[in-house]
């Protein structure tokens, strides 16, 4: 039921939605996150700590099967370089009413920001390079959940 | 003996990706290991300058500065999280 992925490869969203319409389920909920092309960037680098990821997502779906009563959660997190435009992260989840495979959609992706050892480093059209700053909002809308 | 991991910032600014580091017994949490490493060398001050800026994972756990680290194998440091 949980479903996990960290990697550079791409995903294919539409595949990812219609696995998770699994028997029972009456709806399936869903965020991509993608590169957004502003500020004069190039591409954006994706770090994470491998011996730690994999367990710090799973741990984070875990609490949202365990908060909703999902059939179906799926997170894909890639990493690399990507440039504006491309997928960073996918989250679904599907339930047999909306509300569960809603709500949790929207705490998969707050916690992930939070929760999951990632860091963006932006590469700018300048050749310049910076590390992303953590945001309050990301740390409040994760504290909602609680 | 343990290893140390760094990641984002604070490894551009120590140099190093991992090491292995023998503390003495006092260090015996996460906030005394950072007072330890600070002396290392003028990377290390740096990159520990800001401690708000700072976190850990001990044993690929999330850990806060007082968390003991005896018998921890690795022990990792780097800024707030920013994936998602």
């Amino acid at each position: 039921m949980l479903r996990i992925a960290v990697q550079e490869a791409d995903f294919d969203a539409g595949a990812e939605l219609v696995r998770l319409n699994l028997p029972g389920v009456g709806g399936v909920g869903s965020f991509i996150g993608v590169v957004r092309d502003s500020g004069g960037i190039k591409a954006l680098h994706l770090e994470h700590y491998p011996s730690m990821t994999e367990k710090a997502v799973k741990r984070i779906a875990e609490q949202a099967a365990a908060r909703w009563p999902l059939l179906g959660c799926t997170v894909i997190h890639r990493v690399g370089r990507l440039v504006p435009g491309e997928n960073i992260v996918f989250v679904g989840a599907s339930s047999a009413h909306r509300d569960a495979a809603l709500q949790a959609s929207a705490f998969l992706i707050d916690w992930l920001k939070t929760s999951a050892p990632f860091w963006k480093r932006e590469e700018f059209v300048s050749g310049a390079s910076a590390w992303v700053a953590a945001r309050e909002a990301d740390d409040t809308a994760a504290k909602n959940w609680e | 003996m343990m290893r140390v991991l760094y990641f984002a910032w604070l490894r551009e600014k120590i140099g190093v990706a991992e090491e292995d580091v023998a503390p003495p017994p006092e260090v015996t949490s996460v906030a005394a290991l950072i007072d330890w490493l600070r002396a290392r060398g003028p990377g290390y001050a740096a990159a520990f300058a800001q401690q708000k800026l700072v976190r850990c994972a001990v044993d690929q756990e999330f850990a806060a500065p007082d968390m003991a680290i005896a018998g921890a194998a690795e022990i990792a440091f780097f800024p707030p999280v920013t994936g998602g």
